[in-house]
């Protein structure tokens, strides 16, 4: 029996670097390969693409960001959108008093979601499981209707922007390559920085609290202040998306943050595979394409949608991350 | 009660389930650097009294006084902090971290703050050297990069009492640690136990008599949520109640040489 497990012991050794190198060799394949797509549109000439993958990186920062407290928090917040919406609304909202400069309206749209996502959360965390998934549902439900009553913003109909937003005066943006690499460059910004705060004391702590809450506790731990701080870290980045979002439309909309998008960012979570960082930016990437594939077919394409998804969750441990590991694993054991 | 000089003070608690009295009016003292140990049968109430305690679960009346200040009402990672700490009957790790992962974040926990954002915690030589040096005394040091959900049974049990070990306490209350464990895993458990008497006030509960009969200062004895008997280990084993309610004649009368051997006090 001890020579056995000792025999193990090498092989669940490699096994934990391995998972973590592999999140991070992904995330670089897939970094590498947006880097270099408007390469592949100068060739086909289709700027289509160019739009398409902005689109997705956006939606991946917002899950990237849900992914801090889903995966590595076990904090099911069913109202990430919100934040998202509070960005986007941070740009229509200052750009109607004239202040259209990026990196102010991206300041602004952080400290406001940082305290929405302060006092929300702290009401929130006094709950666990489904309260906990109710109650931020209310929340996000809260702030869209607010934003849908505010006529001065378009209210249902959504706000316009007549321009992308200026980077130091200058209207940078307005070119849709700009606008791609900044995506990227926030998105990967996002990314290391995420992969660092795991990987803290701070992250020690959060991860020990998914696992284990009690044990926490029997060791000194108050787990409530540090998922408090990673709630507002996590709504902090995806009101960056939101900045994003509202850019690359030019369009603002209470749509944003409803209910239905926050499922959307849980879906593409737990597509991806929960806690791997990069799993999320591979579902957001599948949850869009998938979209902008399956509705070309048929206005039903939900339905299609829906059956896949279930069919991923139900067979792929580990989101399509998973799913891929298994395939890559199954080939090197076959 | 601080004028008992006790390091805990237990003063009438009780845990009611309903109509179901689980812990009743239980009153303990114990001195620093005792080993009291709880004994009692399966349901006595036994866990129950190390959740009370601990902080795990709140009483519903009494008064439970560490280190002369009432601590009835605080949290249980506040208890932690002052120096009250336990481990579980049932395993309760962290299973997805390495044994090294679940003793360094116990150092951790007492090591300055957590809301440190940036230098990788794995790398912290600080905590490591600590963790390592914990897991020593226990002979883990060689399943220190594995799993706990991974390790045997026996060693989880280790791992248990390892974690308490270096949450820095003061005091430790156990739960039944040599359940499920091996002779040897045991036999390394229980001289751990001999040797944190030196350092340690401790509460342990416990099946096993030999063990029980070789360290225990002194013994109380739990059925049905109450303490029935409570003295040293010889006053213990002669009380007329506890060997009907609780020690079979057979075991009462093997007591004295394990104690003997043990070399108890
Ligand atoms: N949540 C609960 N609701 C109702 N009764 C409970 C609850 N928890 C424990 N009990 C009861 O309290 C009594 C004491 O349980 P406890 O686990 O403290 O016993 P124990 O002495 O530790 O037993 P063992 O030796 O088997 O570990 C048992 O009768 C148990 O059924
Ligand atoms: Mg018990």
């Amino acid at each position: 029996m001890n020579s056995s497990t000792t025999n193990i012991a090498p092989a669940h050794l490699a096994e934990v670097r391995v998972s973590f190198r592999t999140a991070g060799f992904a995330a670089l394949a897939m970094f590498a390969i947006l880097a270099a797509l408007p390469l592949l549109t100068l060739v086909t000439g289709d700027a289509f693409v160019l739009v398409v993958a902005t689109r997705i990186m956006i939606f991946a920062l917002a899950a990237l960001s849900l992914d801090l407290i889903l995966g590595f928090g076990a904090l099911v917040s069913f109202g990430h959108a919100a934040f998202v919406g509070i960005g986007a609304y941070a740009v229509a909202i200052l750009n109607a008093y004239g202040v259209n400069d990026l990196l102010v309206q991206s300041l602004v749209a952080v400290a406001v979601a940082a305290l929405f996502a302060l006092v929300t959360g702290a009401i929130s965390l006094r709950t666990r499981g489904v309260y906990f998934i109710m109650i931020t549902l209310a929340f996000g439900q809260m702030l869209y209707f607010l934003m849908i009553s505010l006529s001065a913003f378009g209210g249902d109909d959504g706000y316009t922007l007549p321009a992308r937003s200026t980077v130091l005066g200058m209207p940078l943006l307005e070119n849709n390559l700009v606008m791609f690499y900044t995506v990227l460059a926030v998105l990967v910004g996002a990314f290391l920085l995420a992969r660092m705060l795991i990987a803290s004391r701070f992250g020690r702590v959060l991860r020990g609290t998914r696992d284990n809450a009690v044990r926490m506790q029997a060791i000194g731990f108050s787990p409530s202040p540090y998922q408090l701080t990673a709630y507002v870290i996590a709504g902090s980045i995806a009101a960056l998306a939101g900045v994003l979002l509202a850019n690359q439309v030019e369009f603002v909309s209470p749509a944003y943050m409803s209910w239905q998008r926050s499922g959307e960012l849980i879906v593409m979570v737990v597509l991806g595979g929960m806690g791997t960082l990069a799993g999320p930016i591979a579902g957001a990437a599948a949850f869009i394409l998938l979209e902008e594939w399956l509705s070309s077919f048929s206005q039903h394409w939900k339905l299609g949608f829906g059956l896949i998804l279930l069919l991923v969750v139900l067979f792929s441990k580990g989101g399509v991350g998973g799913l891929v590991k298994r395939l890559l694993g199954g080939a090197h054991h076959g | 009660m601080a004028e008992t000089g006790a390091l805990l003070s237990v003063r009438n608690l009780s845990k009611t389930y309903g109509a179901l009295v689980v812990t009743d009016n239980v009153s303990l003292d114990i001195p620093e650097r005792e080993l009291h140990v709880i004994i009692g049968p399966n349901g006595a109430g036994k866990t129950t009294l190390i959740h009370q305690l601990s902080g795990r679960l709140p009483s519903n009346g009494g008064k439970v006084v560490f280190a002369g200040e009432d601590i009835t009402r605080l949290p249980m990672h506040q208890r932690v902090r002052r120096g009250l700490a336990r481990s579980f009957q049932i395993t309760a790790l962290l299973d997805g971290f390495t044994a090294l992962e679940n003793v360094a974040i116990a150092v951790q926990a007492r090591s300055g703050s957590s809301f440190r954002f940036f230098a990788p915690v794995a790398r912290d030589r600080k905590l490591n050297d600590e963790a390592m040096a914990v897991l020593a005394r226990l002979g883990l040091e060689d399943r220190a990069h594995r799993r706990a959900g991974t390790l045997s049974h026996g060693e989880k049990r280790q791992l248990e009492i390892a974690v308490a070990l270096a949450t820095g306490a003061r005091m430790l209350l156990l739960d039944e640690p040599l359940a499920g464990t091996s002779h040897e895993e045991s036999a390394v458990l229980v001289e751990l136990m001999r040797a944190l008497k030196q350092t340690h006030t401790l509460i342990l509960i416990e099946h096993d008599m030999d063990a029980v009969f070789s360290l225990a200062d002194r013994i109380s004895v739990l059925v049905y949520g109450k303490v029935i008997a409570s003295g040293p280990p010889a006053e213990v084993r002669a009380h007329p109640e506890v060997r009907a309610a609780y020690l079979g004649d057979e075991q009462a009368d093997k007591a004295p040489e394990a104690a003997a051997a043990g070399g108890g006090r």
